[in-house]
């Protein structure tokens, strides 16, 4: 009895001195002599699949698997990348920059489409939407709004109905949140009239897409805007509460992406992983994470995705970011 | 003759390998060219895109409130992508000091606002960079923006590896292309030479005439010496062939008139020793006369070779006529000639050479037999028309065989025969000029043997 207590003090206090996780996992033989760490922005509940079928076919490897926030997963990779083997993440932006800066590992000989990779460093394999999420009692006499300015529309109506009862996500903590919002802008003047009508309604702030969801569901949001489609999907329990819109006046679609960190302990499981993860749709469909996976088979001028090129530096230019940062909060906190 | 002609380098290799080293000389120069020049076509194309980057970025400087904003577009860096995902690099410097972007870019100080292009390391890559800068003034101060941009090289390097591929096969083509032409050209231009060297191997030993066919303008000096030189040399042939044939007549006229002179005076002395000195004399005008007879034989042979005047003869009969009028000679040394002749031997010959060179053979013959012993003469046709004449003389000298057939020639054991050394050269040179052949033996049980061959 003594030594479990020591041994789960130990392990909390050796968790505590590196970082507070939001969740962590291990999939396969706890003694296993390879132990690949990732680290990723992926729930473990979305991603177990994916990790389990890779640890049931190797003896002797097994995955830790750490769950962090897109901006916090940046940078933490930045300070110790000898620390971990993969990252995935949602916000392709501080990938790309991650891979630019010479973070991640060139895998040669993986036979992937270009537009899905950058620089054999960057691979991307999901392919998911941001979204409108409603609360399904709150739009049921008057219909959901199937467009943003529906929306703005809808909102402005009734303010009061509304009143802090809208969310979307805090752009200074979540990194695909920022990635979100910086796309929205770049297409679309409206996203800044939808930002000033949110704001003038109170929004609330999130770091999460999954605490948007659960929120809308529970009647305690009847608006979240940009919210992850792909996890509002996968919530099959809630879909009686929810109903999940993808704007038709133009969708901001992001990829998720995978890299191997250049001086992670396992490269060569590392690499390994990366193979088991991106042909995953060629194989068991059961083994695929509960996420859309990317149309390889598209050719690239059909695909609507956030492109990964130098461009996505764009917003993570400080003079830039911050001057974004700073319209953003003038609109959405007042 | 040939191994006299010393040979300095090959004029056709020496053209071949002129034209392929020059070819190869072109293809390499072709190569390194269209490269450097195609590396400066690319490093402009990516400098200029760097350039359009850098000034995209630039024009968005404001002051604003005393504070520097740069909202760039998106474009800015869009127009960075590169085919190989190329790594980039920025720096937005105000007055010397970092505002925004990679720090530790490397910097160049920029005359004017005149953008600079560069190529440097950083971060363990090696990137090209350009920078360009821009003063802005607010009410109370004037400062200096700066921005770099930077880039990896690999679509750079992929790139040219690709025209470096494309140019060195283009090389190459062009190298075999002008190889296989200089090989056309070196045996388009040795052809006139070669044909010309054939024409004149392809002559006869006696024929001089002038080269008459058309040749390269280069070559024609050349020929119109080689045909002054054979005019020359027919000319001075001719003149002392001329020269030995008057020579000859002239002397055999008075030879035949002191010999008659000489033969009335041997019937009238009576003196014994005054008989054997005019009989002494007679000889010699005999043997000079027969000298010069063959002498001119011989000048009527070397003229007739070149002109052969052919006719369709019975060799039995030419042979069998001259026999009949040797028979009184043979029997005065009693010497019997015995003629073996098919009926009919048909040959295609200058008759009177054919007739000069038999009647020779049998006068050597009858020269060397010694008394009561027969002459064997055959006539017949194997493969080829042939005459053969055997004698029971002493034979010919094993060891002087081959060179009895030249000219005054004579074999060892010939002492005491008056000869002149004419007889083989003549039937020799008749076989010659007939494409035939003369052949010398011994017979197993002494004597020799001449076979004519025509």
């Amino acid at each position: 009895m003594r030594y479990l207590i020591s041994l789960v003090l130990s392990f909390w206090a050796a968790l505590a001195s590196a970082q507070n996780w939001e969740a962590r996992a291990l999939f396969g033989d706890p003694d296993a002599a390879q132990v690949l760490k990732v680290i990723s922005s992926t729930d473990i509940d979305l991603f177990s699949s994916v990790a389990e079928s890779f640890v049931a076919g190797r003896e002797g490897v097994s995955v830790d698997y750490y769950v962090a926030g897109t901006a916090d997963l940046d940078r933490i990779l930045r300070q110790s990348p000898e620390k971990f083997d993969v990252a995935i993440s949602s916000a392709m932006d501080l990938q790309f920059k991650l891979a630019n800066d010479g973070f991640a590992r060139v895998l040669e000989g993986i036979d992937y489409p270009a537009w899905a990779e950058w620089r054999r460093s960057v691979f991307a394999f999901t392919s998911e939407p941001a979204a409108i999420v409603v609360n399904r009692a709150a739009f049921a006499e008057s219909g959901a709004p199937q467009t943003r300015q529906a929306l703005i529309r809808a909102l402005r109506e009734t303010p009061e109905r509304f009143r802090g009862k809208v969310g979307t996500y805090d752009v200074r903590q979540s990194g695909l949140g920022y990635l979100f919002a910086t796309q929205d802008a770049r297409t679309s003047e409206t996203f800044w009239r939808l930002a000033e009508v949110m704001g003038n309604l109170d929004a609330r702030l999130y770091c999460c897409s999954g605490d948007m969801i659960e929120d809308v569901a529970a009647g305690r949001l009847l608006v979240a805007y940009n919210v992850l489609g792909s996890y509002a999907q996968a919530r099959e329990d809630l879909s009686d509460q929810i109903e999940i819109i993808l704007p038709i006046d133009f969708q901001t679609v992001m990829m998720r992406t995978a890299l191997v960190s250049a001086r992670g302990p396992n490269p060569i499981v590392a690499r390994d992983f990366m193979e088991h993860l991106l042909t995953l749709r060629d194989t068991t469909p059961t083994s695929a994470p509960a996420l859309p996976m990317l149309d390889l088979d598209k050719p690239a001028s059909e695909q609507s995705t956030i492109q990964l090129e130098p461009a996505l530096l764009t917003y993570l230019d400080r003079l830039k970011a911050q001057r974004f940062l700073q319209e953003w909060a003038d609109a959405i906190i007042q | 003759m040939n191994d006299v002609v010393r040979s300095s380098a090959s004029l056709r290799r020496r053209l071949t390998v002129v034209l392929i080293g020059g070819a190869a000389v072109l293809a390499l120069v072709l190569y390194f060219g269209v490269r450097l020049y195609a590396t400066q076509i690319a490093q402009q194309g990516q400098d200029n895109i760097l350039k359009a980057s850098v000034t995209t970025i630039l024009d968005t400087a404001v002051i604003r409130d005393g504070t520097l904003e740069i909202d760039f577009p998106y474009a800015a860096l869009a127009m960075l992508n590169t085919a190989s995902d190329d790594r980039v690099f920025y720096a937005i410097l105000q007055d010397g000091a970092l505002v925004s972007g990679y720090d530790g870019l490397p910097q160049r100080d920029t005359a004017g606002s005149d953008a600079a292009s560069w190529s440097a390391a950083y971060e363990g890559a090696e990137v090209r960079l350009t920078t360009a800068g821009r003063r802005l003034f607010t009410t109370d101060r004037e400062t200096g923006i700066t921005v770099t941009v930077a880039q990896t090289q690999d679509a750079l390097s992929v790139t040219l590896a690709q025209i470096s591929r494309n140019v060195a096969l283009f090389g190459s083509g062009f190298f075999l292309l002008a190889t296989a032409l200089s090989f056309w050209a070196t045996a388009s231009t040795i052809g006139p030479l070669k044909r010309l060297t054939q024409s004149v191997t392809r002559r006869g030993p006696q024929d001089l005439s002038p080269v008459t066919k058309p040749v390269p303008a280069e070559m024609v000096p050349l020929v119109a010496s080689l045909n002054s030189l054979m005019g020359r040399l027919e000319q001075s042939l001719t003149r002392s062939e001329d020269f030995i044939a008057e020579a000859a007549h002239r002397v055999r006229t008075p030879l035949a008139t002191v010999r008659s002179h000489a033969e009335t005076t041997l019937h009238r002395v009576d003196k014994e020793e005054n008989r054997i000195a005019l009989r002494a004399m007679i000889r010699a005008i005999d043997e000079s006369s027969r000298a010069a007879g063959q002498l001119l034989d011989h000048a009527m042979t070397t003229f007739r070779a070149d002109h052969l005047d052919r006719q369709e003869i019975n060799l039995s009969e030419l042979v069998a006529d001259l026999v009949n009028r040797l028979e009184p000679v043979a029997e005065m040394k009693d010497i019997a000639l015995v003629l073996d002749a098919q009926r009919r031997v048909d040959v295609s010959a200058d008759p009177i050479l054919v007739q000069n060179a038999i009647r020779n053979l049998i006068d050597n013959a009858l020269k060397y037999s010694p008394a009561e012993s027969d002459i064997k003469i055959i006539v017949a046709h194997t493969d080829h028309a042939f005459v053969s004449i055997c004698d029971a003389g002493p034979g010919f000298p094993p060891d002087q065989m081959a060179g009895l057939v030249h000219r005054f020639a004579r074999g060892k054991n010939a002492k005491g025969i008056t000869g002149s050394g004419l007889g083989l050269t003549i039937a020799h040179d008749v076989a010659e000029a007939h494409n035939g052949s003369l052949h010398l033996s011994n017979r197993a049980g002494g004597g020799a043997c001449v076979t004519l061959s025509l």
